[in-house]
């Protein structure tokens, strides 16, 4: 799919620019994609009929729903970056509200592009030099296997044991149907396509399903990664309570997990983070809070963010210095909590020793919330901070999968419908089963081959 | 001594399905063509199922006689019974299959190729490969080009080390040399050896060193092969028992008949001209009786004793394979088939096996119709030599041997059908390269036959490989009714279709194109007399005018049943028709599949430089490099079909080439 010459798009700025946010469409439906999107202001101009290098004033529409202001930037081939027709549209910032235009894009002819697909266009077309390319493969590789991880990351247990079974299903029918047209003397076809209708009624459903809860944001669980770190009692988890408390967006308990880590989405100020609450460090022989101090120290490793929580009542000591050798190189806000009881702790030698804000605060009474939140929305919009992209794009090609999916099996049962033969029916149903196929990262290989095979009996 | 030393252009060894056809494609180019069998009485012979055809190998022939190969003409002369499967499907999938008097088969292919102007016969061994240095390689040494003269020879040596083969690259075959010692130089040869290389026969604890039919095996080409570097494999396939027709009672089985009105295979022919009176198949099944002896002698199988160690076919299982691996059935179809007219020979399908010979007797006579069966010939499983296709470009030439070709089951297929696809393309295309042209390379979006090579030389086959129309990504555009259409014009620039047989194509082409464009400029009104008609045939009424072709599309509705509302229509061939319907009533499917074929061949289109050097390309995982270096994909399409090579692997491929 990556060397298709469609329709691509994304968002092309940081996730951290405030004013400002770029979706950029490029390909040969480029313009007719985004007039679809877009009402100029003036009734009588369309993005179609416009000429390269000129932009229109207007709204970004869903249907008759104006979602925001906008400038559409019209380029036309081969005077563009990639050398293809390339429209951008210059919204208004803010990450939840560009991938919501995003999603409308897609939804209306694009698809979202693969890592570095811009910039390989832009090479193929002979715009860019080799130095340029050689980092862009660089690129590619890097950011497919960031995006390999992440999938897998929201793949474990019940989504993708679900689309594995949808697969199952979908490859097995279609086995029977190519056996049949195979050896149509040994297997007969005869009432399988009403038999077929209700089942891959059923399975569009639950197709449908995943895609809703895809929609809701369960299954999209992007956001900056923000680790809580602290020893025992210095209140990590009253921390997060009351992050969840006062802005509750997203709450879900991740089964699978240990007992020792919780992680929670959270939106603050909309900004989106993922939080995970870990057991405290301190140096100890117990087996079991060994074993959680371990998995804290692992949460660490692709955090974007540490929240590391001090108890202002206590006195510093060695599990603090350890913890501060965590924290090199790492994104850090240090929260001196229980600021509502006396305090003993020696502010100066924290911030002489770790480089990062100092905020203080009490997670029971709520006090210094506010500080710590303005602190975290400047991080972000100053780019100090940002979430990993590509967690997000993943999400995104895994719900354009689904939707996909979700279209080719109602054009299975539209055949169906039309009363098509059987071998027409084949047609969407493989397309659905190499869809969902992408959401797992699976390439079809041989395998309708090892199923007609494997499961029904052929040949003289 | 004093040997034989003759000079050809083509020199094809093997006469089977494959060999045939590419020795008539060559010899109908012009070329000076000398083709070899081990018995002149095993040409064109069909060792295992007496038919032609079937669900997708129909399509091959079909492609192969809109290019002007033989094997459509061979079967239409010879059926005895013929039938279009699936015609209740979709029109993808329909599929021809005749049954062939084999004698005749064979009998008459032989005939052709000894009328055919340019081709010689012989019945002799081909033992040994003659090979020159052709100058690629750089271990060349100066002693071989003495080759010229008749001195040269390859290495006697096994080539089993990395760095033999590495020296024996590069290598061009300039001819053979047969058992008796006859020299025969050619500026190309083609490979068509079937199941002959190494063949052994083997049923029970039998085993005979010979190939189909007790015909001598061709025992020494292998080791010819070996030492040019060339990788082989084993493969097995297998044969049931034929059985005298005069012991089997027809009465407990169920007549299948052939069509009532047939479809020649051949573009050339009419269902009149061909019209003859068929012969019937019987169709019969075995039981648990059955399935108890085959359990019961299981451990007497040299397939479970591990005696044969060729890999066989999953498609293709022997009764006892069918037994084993699907407990839970507790019948399976047998057909019995007429292995021809002047025979009393019947095959046994469905149930090959290799079996000891008692166990075939009390395992056929277990079903009903066989209880008093006398076994003519027994089943066996035959073992045979074949090469790795990765080692070919699409072309069918040895990448690393230049003027060496091979088609057929040599390169890991199964199937008269499949060989002869290959055998043709091999055929034509070392023709061309004696002519200086390109060679004729289809795509997986033109042909059956492009999908067969493209998998047999890109993926690499660890069982003996057969046509599926699943295997085919547009299949609804590869139809067997639209072959012609889609290969003629090829057929004509190779030289193998004449002047007259075009222009007859080229009449039928713009007929399709003019009625199609006519139906749609035909608009007719919502008058009583249509609304009328269209109820009386089922359909609705019209809310609104129509045109003819939008009315051709409602399922139950065709050309033929619009008729009434089509007074100026005129009389069209049936052919015409045909096309006309489906062009209509399938277009979006067909528009959705021709898109797809578009993004397919830009891909396709980007070559890759065979000076190519992967170890170059840094980003290329090792998988991907090692596969890449191994089989030396000639686009980027191809390389993205090998497996262990990712779609970030193409990318990357892709910014490589842009740039040098």
């Amino acid at each position: 799919m990556i060397y298709k010459n469609d329709t691509i798009a994304a968002i092309a700025t940081g996730a951290a620019s405030a004013g400002i946010g770029i979706i950029r469409i490029s390909g040969e439906n480029a313009i007719e994609v985004a007039d679809r999107i877009f009402r100029a202001k003036n009734p009588n101009k369309r993005l179609v009929d416009t000429p390269t290098y000129q932009a229109l004033y207007g709204e970004v529409v869903d249907g008759e729903l104006v979602m925001d202001e906008a400038i559409c930037l019209v380029m036309r081939a081969p005077n563009s970056y990639t050398t293809e027709d390339v429209v951008e549209v210059q919204c208004h910032g803010g990450m939840i509200l560009l991938q919501q235009i995003l999603q409308v894009i897609l939804k209306n002819g694009a698809r979202a592009a693969e890592p570095g697909e811009f910039t390989k266009r832009a090479y193929l077309g002979g715009r860019i030099d080799i130095t340029q390319a050689e980092s862009v493969m660089d690129m590619i590789h890097a950011k497919n296997e960031l995006a390999a991880r992440s999938s897998v990351r929201q793949l474990q247990g019940a989504l993708s044991d679900k689309i594995k079974e949808i697969r199952a299903f979908v490859l097995e029918n279609v086995a029977y149907i190519e056996s049949a047209l195979d050896d149509p003397e040994n297997y007969s076809l005869d009432g399988f396509s009403k038999e077929l209708q209700d089942k891959v009624q059923n399975t569009t459903e639950e197709v449908d399903r995943l895609l809703r809860t895809a929609e809701e944001g369960k299954m999209i669980r992007e956001g900056i990664r923000t680790v809580i770190l602290g020893k025992p009692n210095a209140g990590k988890s009253s921390l997060l309570n009351l992050l969840l408390g006062e802005e509750r967006a997203i709450v879900t308990e991740i089964a699978g997990t240990t007992r020792d880590t919780l992680e929670e989405d959270v939106m603050v100020q909309g900004i989106p983070l993922k939080v995970i609450d870990t057991a405290g460090i301190h140096e100890t022989v117990d087996t079991v809070e060994r074993i959680g101090v371990e998995k804290a120290k692992k949460s660490l490793e692709d955090a974007d963010l540490v929240l590391y929580i001090i108890d202002g009542s206590r006195p510093l000591d060695e599990d603090d210095s350890y913890i501060k050798s965590l924290l090199q190189d790492r994104r850090v806000i240090i929260l001196v909590n229980k600021i509502d009881v006396e305090q003993v702790v020696d502010k100066s030698w924290i911030t002489s020793n770790i480089q990062a804000p100092l905020i203080e605060i009490s997670a029971v009474t709520g006090e210094g919330l506010t500080r710590f939140k303005d602190t975290l929305t400047e991080m972000f919009f100053h780019g100090k901070l940002s979430m990993n992209d590509q967690v997000y794009i993943t999400n995104l090609r895994h719900r354009e999968a689904l939707s996909e999916a979700k279209d080719s099996l109602m054009r299975v049962l539209d055949s169906i419908g039309q009363g098509m033969p059987e071998d027409f029916l084949t047609i969407d149903l493989m397309a659905a089963y190499e869809q969902l196929g992408t959401i797992l990262g699976e390439q079809l290989e041989d395998d309708l081959a090892d199923e007609i095979f494997g499961k029904f009996c052929m040949g003289k | 001594m004093p040997q034989i030393e003759e000079h050809y252009d083509i020199v094809v060894v093997g006469a089977g399905h494959a060999g045939c056809e590419a020795a008539l494609a060559a010899a109908r180019m012009g070329l000076e063509t000398i083709i070899f069998t081990v018995s002149m009485d095993s040409v064109a012979l069909m060792p295992c199922n007496p038919n032609v055809g079937g669900s997708s190998k129909g399509h091959l022939v079909r492609e192969i006689d809109a290019m002007g190969g033989e094997m459509g003409k061979n079967i239409d002369k010879t059926y005895i019974q013929s039938k279009m499967l699936n015609e209740s499907k979709g029109p993808a999938v329909h599929s021809l299959r005749a049954q062939a008097d084999k004698a005749e088969y064979s009998r008459a292919m032989r005939m052709t190729l000894q009328q055919t102007e340019h081709l010689t016969l012989r019945q002799a061994e081909v033992a040994e490969l003659l090979a020159e240095d052709s100058g690629i390689s750089e271990e060349g040494s100066a002693s071989q080009k003495a080759a010229d003269s008749g001195e040269s020879s390859i290495s006697q040596k096994v080539a089993d080390s990395g760095e033999q083969k590495e020296a024996l690259r590069g290598k061009r075959i300039i001819g053979v040399r047969t058992l008796s010692g006859g020299t025969y130089y050619a500026k190309a040869v083609i490979l068509c050896t079937g199941v002959y290389l190494k063949a052994r026969c083997i049923f029970g604890d039998v085993s005979n060193p010979t190939g189909p039919n007790g015909l001598q095996a061709a025992n020494h080409l292998t080791q010819s092969l070996l030492d040019l570097g060339i990788t082989v494999r084993r493969f097995k396939t297998g044969t049931p028992a034929r059985i005298d027709k005069r012991s089997i009672d027809f009465s407990k089985m169920v007549e299948q008949k052939g069509d009532e009105h047939i479809v020649p295979f051949s573009f050339t022919n009419t269902e009149e001209d061909i019209q003859r009176e068929q012969v019937s198949c019987w169709l019969t099944y075995t039981n648990e009786t059955t399935h108890d002896i085959i359990r019961a002698n299981i451990d007497r199988s040299p397939l479970f004793s591990g005696m044969i160690e060729g890999t066989g076919p999953r498609y293709c299982p022997s009764i006892e394979d069918k037994v084993m691996k699907f407990p839970d059935k507790d019948h399976h179809q047998v057909f019995i088939e007429p292995e021809g007219e002047y025979t009393n020979e019947m095959y046994i399908g469905g149930m090959s096996s290799s079996l000891p010979e008692d166990v075939q007797y009390a395992m056929y006579r277990s079903v009903p119709g066989l209880e008093n069966a006398k076994i003519v010939r027994n089943a066996y499983a035959i073992e045979y030599d074949c090469i790795d296709a990765t080692q070919l470009h699409a072309s069918l030439e040895f990448k690393e041997h230049e003027n060496l070709f091979a088609g057929g089951q040599i390169n890991g297929s199964s199937g008269y059908e499949e060989a002869a696809a290959q055998g043709f393309m091999a055929g034509v295309n070392a023709a061309r390269k004696i002519k200086g042209l390109e060679p004729v390379i289809l795509d997986r979006s033109q042909a059956y036959v492009g999908v067969l090579i493209d998998d047999l030389v890109t993926k690499e086959t660890f069982e003996p490989y057969r046509m599926m129309t699943s295997r085919a990504e547009y299949r609804l555009l590869l139809r067997q009714d639209n072959a012609d259409l889609r290969l003629t014009d090829i057929g004509h620039e190779i030289g193998l279709i004449d002047d007259e047989r075009y222009a007859a194509f080229c009449k039928k082409r713009t007929a399709i194109e003019e009625e199609l464009a006519r139906l749609q400029t035909v608009v007719i009104g919502a008058a009583k007399k249509n609304q009328d008609y269209l109820e009386s045939v089922g359909s609705t009424p019209l809310k609104t005018a129509a045109a003819l072709s939008d009315l051709i599309k409602r399922p139950e509705l065709n050309y033929e049943l619009i008729a009434p509302l089509d007074p100026e229509r005129k009389p069209l061939p049936k052919d015409v028709i045909e096309q006309v319907n489906i062009n209509l009533k399938y277009e979006g499917y067909i528009t959705r599949q021709q898109q797809q074929v578009a993004h397919f061949k830009k891909l396709e289109k980007k070559r890759i430089p065979d000076s190519i050097n992967y170890d170059e390309i840094q980003n290329l995982r090792k998988e991907a490099r090692q596969k890449l270096s191994q089989i030396r994909p000639a686009s980027v399409g191809q390389a993205s079909r090998i497996s262990g090579v990712s779609p970030a692997d193409i990318s990357v491929l892709l910014i490589y080439l842009g740039n040098s």
